[in-house]
Formats: structure tokens, C-alpha cells, sequence
């Protein structure tokens, strides 16, 4: 039963899509998903987003494929990072430099 | 702010084209339902998306729909029901049957 | 047709040209977070202690209290129902800043609750939403065939048992009040609340039945 996906507002709209049985097994979570969780409560603590639409809205600007290829937290930590970005916070430079530094530490084994 | 609906009104979800963000999904747009309950009142999603003020915040409805209206081949009694929030930005008021 | 390909909710290696499994938007995070700590908009102690914050709250120890005082307490319940924040608050519990309302399942009508455009989560009283609910198959299916998503978790809801779906799309956050299972007359409101699942305050599920 084909549905018309025609007029969904953006990649989050999802309600009524055909899909596959729901897979209920448990997951934890990583660190790193654990620390970009609390990261955005400490962002809307400091009123870097200022309300949920804010994070929803970054999250919907990665686009179809991106949305659908990324996990939940990887959104959540595109959406934060382009909002601190767009805040002034950071710059894109600077995140890339630490990311290779990260890459780096990785590599040392650190 | 006076809420433009009470409960038991009947509601119909607008449907309409929004480039900006927002909450009302595709699957909802054109229905009608009734108004469950008048919940608080919130800034538009349109505008808190991009900016901190919202603007005079606006009534939020938990209006009911039947799952038969929603989907012409639900396959489940007619009994079954659906409730959502929908900003009062995005109800048109519909007239009683009756 | 309209089937897509549903993302999964596990890191994954995307650049084969690099040995490490870690992707570039959990490295992203990892970035930010560092940089934020260094501007100081946050420090090392607030993101640790947010962490243990999230990690205390839990099913067991917050959503669970609160269904098994409503099993024992009408008063309660009534309150409950009524305004869901104060009924939590009064049992010394942080009701969370949304609207939270408390749904219940009677044995004519069966509520469960999904968000079919994020994840919207009474997070206050159930801490982190399970991978499933924040799946796109859930988010997809449960509004348009609830009763076959419900089968999936092993619930069947008989035909003269209404199923309400709740989309939590804005400032609410939902609870379901399951039914109190039977045989459980006179236990004590701590034992009841071992029965007492995520997923039936969720509402894919029972609460668990006695032995």
C-alpha cells in the first residue's frame, strides 16, 4: 500500500511512511552520545538554542539524505555545531582543526 | 489570550504550504477532528526556529481524529482514534453538520 | 515505492580511506564540546554533571513511583490526570518544563504514544527513549497501523478496545497509566511498582502480570 509522500514538510515527516517491523532490542548508548546529549541541555541552559525548534530546525536543514543516513546523535551534533557556528561561537576552522587533532590523538593511540 | 476553540469544536488542520520550519505534519493537513483539550499557549515554531522571540505566543490543541478519516484503508475498528497537537495557527473552524 | 531506506541508530564508518570507526559528526561533537569547554561557555564539571543528571532518571526510579501512587491513591490519580506537572511535583519529583499529561488505559481504551517528527520523550519521568522509539519505523508505522506495531511488541488489543495513538508533536509530553494488573489487590505501592515497565508507560506494552 503505496502512501503519497508528496507535501511531507521535510525529512522528519514521517508519520504513515511504509516501513520495516519495529526492531525493540535495547541499545546503549556510547560516550560520545551520552556527552552530545548533555551538550545540548547545557546549550539550552546558556540559551544558545533558544527553544527545541532551534535544534529541530538544524536537524531538519541536513536534508533528506543526510538526515537518513546519519544516527540520532550524529544529528544532534551536526545541528549543534552549525548553531554555534551560525552563533559566532566557533568557527567551521576551528572545528576542523580539532577534529584532525582528535584524528591525531586516535592515532597515538591516546 | 482567548482561545478561538473549545473543546468539542470541530477543527479542520489546514492545509497549506509552510517553507519554514513547523509542527504540524503532512499526515494531518486537511483533516478534521475535534478539539480534545486546550493546552498552554507557546511561541510559534515558525519564528522560535530562527530567533529567540516568538512573538505573542499562541493557543496549543489536542485535537482527536478518527484513524478512518486519516486513512481511507485503516484496518482497525472505527473506534480507533488519534490525538495530536496542533497550534491554533493551524486550525480553521468547521461548520456543525447539524 | 514510497519504502525508504531507514537510517539506524548506530555509528558507523563512512570513510574507508580511514581506519578509525568513529564518523565525522561523532568527532564533530567531540570538537565542539572541547571547544565550548575551552571559550567557556560550559565547564568539564557542568558537562559531567549533566551526564549524571540524565543517567538518574530512569523508568524505575521516577515514572514508575508515579503509576504505582496512582494505582493506590484515586486522589491521586485524579490529580494526576487532571494536571500531570503538580501531581509529579508533589511527590517531590522534577516534572520537567513541558506540559505533561498523564493518559489513562482503561478496559475500554488502550493509549501508546510516539513522535512521529523527532523523538519527544517524557524524559523527566522515563530518562532516555529506547533506540526503538526513536526509529524510523515507529515514528512511521504506529500512526497509520498501531495494532500491527503493538503485535511487534507482543500486545494484542481486542477490536471493542479503543486504541488512541498520541503524536507528541509539540509542548506536551505523554505518560500512560496502565491498567493495574489483577491479583494485585493489598500490595504494597513499592511491589506494584516493580510491575511496572517502560513500555507500558510508553504503551506498547502491559504492565507485567503477576505470577
Amino acid at each position: 500500500m503505496p502512501h503519497d509522500t508528496q507535501g511531507r514538510i521535510g525529512p522528519q515527516d514521517l508519520g504513515g511512511l511504509d516501513g520495516d517491523s519495529v526492531d525493540p532490542s535495547e541499545h546503549d548508548l556510547a560516550q560520545w552520545e551520552r556527552m552530545v546529549d548533555a551538550m545540548t541541555r547545557l546549550m539550552y541552559r546558556e540559551k544558545i538554542f533558544g527553544d527545541a525548534a532551534q535544534l529541530r530546525e538544524g536537524i531538519e536543514a541536513l536534508g533528506p539524505d543526510v538526515y537518513q543516513r546519519l544516527s540520532y546523535f550524529e544529528r544532534w551534533a551536526a545541528s549543534s555545531a552549525r548553531k554555534c557556528v551560525m552563533e559566532g561561537l566557533v568557527t567551521q576552522e576551528e572545528l576542523d582543526e580539532r577534529i584532525a587533532q582528535i584524528r591525531e590523538r586516535g592515532r597515538d593511540g591516546a | 489570550m482567548t482561545p478561538a476553540f473549545r473543546v468539542g469544536d470541530r477543527v479542520r488542520v489546514d492545509d497549506r504550504y509552510e517553507p519554514r520550519h513547523h509542527r504540524t505534519p503532512a499526515y494531518v493537513k486537511g483533516k478534521v477532528g475535534e478539539v480534545e483539550r486546550v493546552c498552554l499557549a507557546h511561541g510559534r515554531p515558525e519564528i522560535l526556529a530562527y530567533r529567540n522571540d516568538g512573538g505573542p505566543p499562541r493557543t496549543v490543541y489536542r485535537v482527536r481524529l478518527r484513524q478512518c478519516d486519516l486513512w481511507p484503508d485503516y484496518n482497525g475498528p472505527a473506534h480507533d482514534t488519534l490525538e495530536i497537537e496542533i497550534f491554533e495557527h493551524w486550525l480553521r473552524p468547521v461548520e456543525a453538520r447539524n | 515505492m514510497a519504502h525508504e531506506h531507514h537510517g539506524h541508530d548506530h555509528p558507523h564508518p563512512f570513510q574507508p580511506d580511514h581506519p578509525e570507526p568513529t564518523s565525522y559528526y561523532e568527532l564533530l561533537g567531540m570538537a565542539l564540546n572541547e571547544l565550548l569547554i575551552e571559550k567557556g561557555v560550559y565547564t568539564a564539571g557542568d558537562m559531567r554533571a549533566m551526564i549524571e543528571q540524565l543517567e538518574a532518571v530512569s523508568p524505575e526510579t521516577h515514572g514508575a513511583k508515579v503509576v504505582a501512587r496512582a494505582w493506590v491513591d484515586p486522589d491521586f490519580k485524579a490529580a494526576l490526570l487532571r494536571d500531570g506537572a503538580a501531581a509529579v511535583s508533589s511527590l517531590g519529583l522534577d516534572p520537567g518544563y513541558t506540559e505533561l499529561t498523564a493518559l489513562e488505559n482503561t478496559p475500554r481504551l488502550h493509549n501508546v504514544v510516539v513522535c512521529t517528527l523527532c523523538s519527544c520523550y517524557p524524559r523527566s519521568l522515563l530518562g532516555r527513549p529506547p533506540a526503538w522509539y526513536k526509529s524510523a519505523s515507529y515514528r512511521s508505522r504506529l500512526v497509520r497501523e498501531p495494532r500491527k506495531v503493538l503485535a511487534e511488541f507482543g500486545t494484542t488489543v481486542p477490536d471493542d478496545v479503543e486504541v488512541r495513538v498520541h503524536d507528541s508533536t509539540a509542548e506536551l509530553r505523554y505518560v500512560v497509566v496502565p491498567m493495574r494488573p489483577e491479583g494485585t489487590e493489598g500490595w504494597s505501592e513499592e511491589d506494584l511498582a516493580t510491575l511496572v515497565t517502560r513500555d507500558s508507560m510508553i504503551g506498547v506494552a502491559r504492565a507485567k502480570a503477576t505470577r
